[in-house]
């Protein structure tokens, strides 16, 4: 770990919407192949976090942001393609959405968007990345209905499927177990296990169990201020460096 | 004593209940039946004189007699160019506020505008297309300068209409995309616009359809009181030609002719009415069909 | 599939330089239209200027203000008294909206609140088709139609006056009352109407105690584009006012508008003339009048918007 450089660095991250500041200097860093894990009640601004990360916080008008974001030692800032930037991270939002497209071409929208046009190519690519979401034997046979039509767990795996599509090295999810049952959501956690072997992982969870069972390293975000960094175990035993891990972690509030 | 009893307040309160709904729907009623009551008029009174060669025959004889097929087919010609000029125009327009305009002093100007040029009374358009088209620009008294002036006329609602159907498309949709790392283009052109376009068309047609109706900014601008043309041929106008317009023409007929049969400004406005609420009641009829067979 | 495979160093794939070009163009063309919108405005400010600015300097204000003296074909005595027309103006859109408020606002609350389903879907689609009635076919009705009625009903020698336009004008401008009023009425939250209706209160003491001050400016903005439609609006009421330059002492006089009086007047004048300057002058006044309206109909709408 001290070798590698790591893959994720953030420095001292602060975001104002207009004049209230929701991150107050929120510094971290992820290696490579590792399964970090958010935790943090609502309102925490764990979802602004991540969309600092691939900088879609751009499109929200009346924003500051200020500290530094690196990604493989780049500062996310000054990448000359964002679009490129966002296709190094896989981004999967709370809720499922299914593009009003076919299934498909759900699958295939962001390496086509990305200049993608041999149809081998494509069809492997989809059909990997829909394996890997463990949707595909769901839907190998109707690849060409709506993405819409789906159920609400399936277009989740969809999701997943889509931000897989572009070959992320880093895959962020944010709460993706709100919309779906507690056996798809068993499923979803296995695939991810699969998948810290190729790429790095940023789990952002209200599950506070999930994040035990998933996660290396986990951060305690509260009121945006890192309350606690620290390995899963340690935030999960009996006695965490401060009192509200242990209070938050068992229940207690939040 | 029993539960829910009425007392003479709540026996009030019922009353009023009544008596708002019979005043409030008297009230709509009052806009609705006289729609009804004009178009049942106009029927009643114009229907006689229409039929297939009263449409494709020129008027004749001081405009008393004939048909209308000259100011049909200008009032044809001045709708369907300004629909060619005002709709890619305002739909680009719409879709720049909607999805990459941020929020701005030139987002703010631009809002402003669009809400003033809503609001520009059409005479003033008309002045407008005479000072701007006609006299500056050289275009002369033309189809050209009155489907112009006709299109900026339009502009506005065209953007408000395009902006709502642009509006109704998820923003979890844009998001979705962006994250995948489709650049602002990619998402309108594969996600927001195949999802709006249908709502973008039948809003396009419904409001250009009711500029066939205007009259105070052709006036200058290109239609006259009376022009020839070849009967039956519908490109026997040039652009730079001056037209007649079918309101124009219900204009003319009921306050410069005399002695013109009784029948024939109800025809005429009954072709003008009829058209543009056909039109506008098949757009807004596809415009329900289509919200309901949404894909999401 | 082997870590490699995703190695942080794979080169990746960029999308042909022609389509980023494209893009490009494509977003320069979007913007130069999304900006077009403010190029007309001050287009039709300037144009309509332009052709007015030559006389500007000569006219004597006071008097073009106050004197009801309209004479600008006389050979001795032209005069450009406009007070009159100002009168006839206001006084036709002052009657219209003590006609149409009531009856739009009623009718928007009615849509809102008072129906649902078939009957709301019909009745917002009929208002929507009164309000594709072009101006000239009212100005016809109101000739040929209104002017009988009028004359039938009332004590009236004309049936061509300011009540006969009035009417025309606000049937009108109540269309678009009612689809304003109605989204304003939507803008106030469900829970308002959950939390009266559970305090047991009756649909119409909802409307008038809750829904009607939370709509208030969404409602002010109603009514003001409505008045900002009447003003401008010309055909109906150059062919039912009765066209006489006239300041109206009952129902029954006829009248004359500033935006009748263009319509009327611009085809005899020859280009550059001072009469034809004069009605540029007016244009210039009538662009004056309903931008303001319309920008503080905009500002009772954002009102709505920021709460």
């Amino acid at each position: 770990m001290v070798t590698s450089p790591p893959k994720i660095e953030v420095r001292d991250l602060r975001l104002a919407y207009g004049h209230k500041e929701v991150l107050h200097g929120v510094s971290f860093a992820v290696p490579s192949h590792e399964i970090f894990g958010i935790i943090g009640p609502a309102q925490s601004a764990k979802t602004s976090l991540l969309r600092c990360l691939n900088r879609t916080i751009e499109f929200t008008p009346h924003i500051h942001v200020s500290g530094s974001i690196r990604v493989d030692g780049q500062d996310v800032r000054r990448v000359p393609d964002v679009y490129e930037l966002r296709r190094k991270i896989g981004m999967v939002a709370p809720l499922p959405v299914g593009l009003p497209l076919s299934i498909y071409d759900n699958v295939a929208f962001a390496p086509r968007c990305a200049g993608l046009t041999n149809r081998q190519e494509l069809e492997a690519r989809v059909e990997k990345c829909l394996r890997q979401a463990a949707l595909w034997d769901e839907v190998k046979d109707r690849l060409d209905t709506l993405g819409t039509k789906l159920s609400g767990g399936q277009q989740q795996r969809l999701t997943i499927a889509r931000a897989l599509s572009h070959e992320p090295e880093i895959l962020c999810l944010d709460e993706f177990s709100i919309a779906i049952d507690p056996v798809t959501t068993m499923r979803i956690e296995d695939v991810l296990k699969e998948l810290r072997r190729e790429i790095t992982i940023i789990l952002v969870t209200n599950l506070t169990q999930q994040a035990r069972r998933l996660a290396d390293r986990t951060m305690f975000l509260w009121n945006g201020e890192v309350v606690e960094l620290d390995r899963t175990e340690v935030m999960f035993s009996d006695s965490p460096k401060d009192r509200r891990t242990y209070d938050y972690v068992q229940g207690n509030f939040g | 004593m029993q539960p829910f009893q009425e007392t003479p307040f709540s026996r009030r309160k019922r009353r009023n209940e009544r008596l708002a709904q019979v005043v409030l729907g008297g009230m709509a009623l009052a806009m609705v039946i006289p729609l009804l009551l004009i178009v049942g008029y106009l029927m009643f009174k114009g229907a006689p004189l229409i039929s297939l060669s009263f449409l494709l025959s020129n008027p004749t004889h001081g405009m008393r007699e004939g048909g209308l097929w000259s100011a049909l087919l200008g009032t044809i010609y001045l709708v369907v160019m300004a629909l060619l000029v005002a709709a890619p125009i305002g739909v680009l327009c719409a879709v720049y506020l909607n999805e990459y305009a941020r929020d701005n002093w030139l987002t703010r100007l631009i809002h402003l505008a669009v809400i003033n040029l809503a609001g520009v009374p059409s005479i003033v358009h008309a002045l407008f297309g005479l000072g701007a088209f006609v006299l500056f620009a050289g275009l002369g008294r033309s189809i050209l300068a009155a489907s112009l002036t006709l299109a900026i006329m339009t502009l506005p609602v065209i953007i408000a209409s395009t902006k709502e159907a642009l509006a109704s498309v998820p923003m979890s949709f844009r998001e979705a995309c962006w994250n995948v790392g489709a650049s602002r283009w990619q998402t309108i052109w594969k996600v927001v616009l195949p999802n709006s376009i249908s709502g973008i068309l039948t809003g396009v047609i419904l409001q250009v359809s009711r500029t066939a109706g205007e009259t105070a900014p052709i006036m200058f601008t290109g239609a006259v009181f009376f022009k020839k043309i070849e009967a039956g041929n519908p490109f026997a106008y040039a652009l730079t030609d001056q037209c007649m317009a079918l309101s124009m023409h219900l204009y003319t007929v009921t306050t410069q002719v005399t002695n013109a049969p009784e029948a024939l400004p109800y025809a005429i406005a009954l072709v003008l009415v009829g058209a543009v609420l056909a039109v506008n009641a098949t757009a807004i009829w596809l415009r329900s069909r289509l919200r309901s067979r949404k894909k999401w | 599939m082997s870590p490699a495979a995703f190695a942080s160093s794979r080169p990746r794939r960029h999308r042909p330089a022609y389509q980023r070009v494209i893009e490009r163009l494509v977003e320069g063309v979007i913007r130069a239209c999304g900006a077009s919108a403010i190029l007309f405005v001050f287009g039709i400010f300037f144009f309509v200027f332009r052709e007015a600015a030559p006389l500007l300097g000569k006219l004597d204000w006071h008097q073009v203000l106050f004197s009801q003296e309209w004479y600008p074909t006389s050979r001795a005595n032209v005069r450009y008294g406009v007070g009159a027309l100002i009168v006839g103006t206001l006084s036709v859109t002052g009657l219209s909206m003590l006609l149409a408020v009531p009856f739009g606002v009623g009718a928007a609350v009615f849509v809102s609140e008072f129906c649902t389903g078939r009957v709301k879907e019909t009745l917002k689609v009929l208002i929507e088709l009164l309000a594709a009635i072009p101006s000239i076919v009212w100005g016809f009705i109101g000739l040929s139609v209104m002017n009988q009625v009028i004359q039938a009903l009332f004590p009236a020698p004309v049936g061509l006056n300011l009540l006969n336009a009035a009417i025309l004008l606000a049937l009108m401008s109540v269309p678009i009352m009612v689809s304003i009023g109605e989204d304003a009425l939507k803008a106030v939250p469900d829970s308002y109407r959950e939390a009266a209706l559970a305090l047991g209160v009756t649909r119409w003491q909802l409307v008038y105690r809750v829904l009607l001050p939370a709509a208030r400016n969404g409602l002010l903005a109603a009514v003001l584009l409505g008045v900002g439609r009447a003003i401008g609006e010309t055909m109906a009421v150059l062919m039912a006012t009765g066209h006489a330059v006239n300041i109206p002492h009952s129902l029954f006089d006829p009248i004359r508008t500033l935006t009748a009086t263009i319509a009327a007047e611009l085809g005899e004048t020859s280009v550059g003339s001072d009469h034809y300057r004069m009605l540029f002058v007016i244009g210039v006044m009538l662009f004056t009048i309903t931008f303001i309206v319309n920008l503080l109909a905009d500002l009772a709408v954002r009102g709505v918007r920021k709460r």
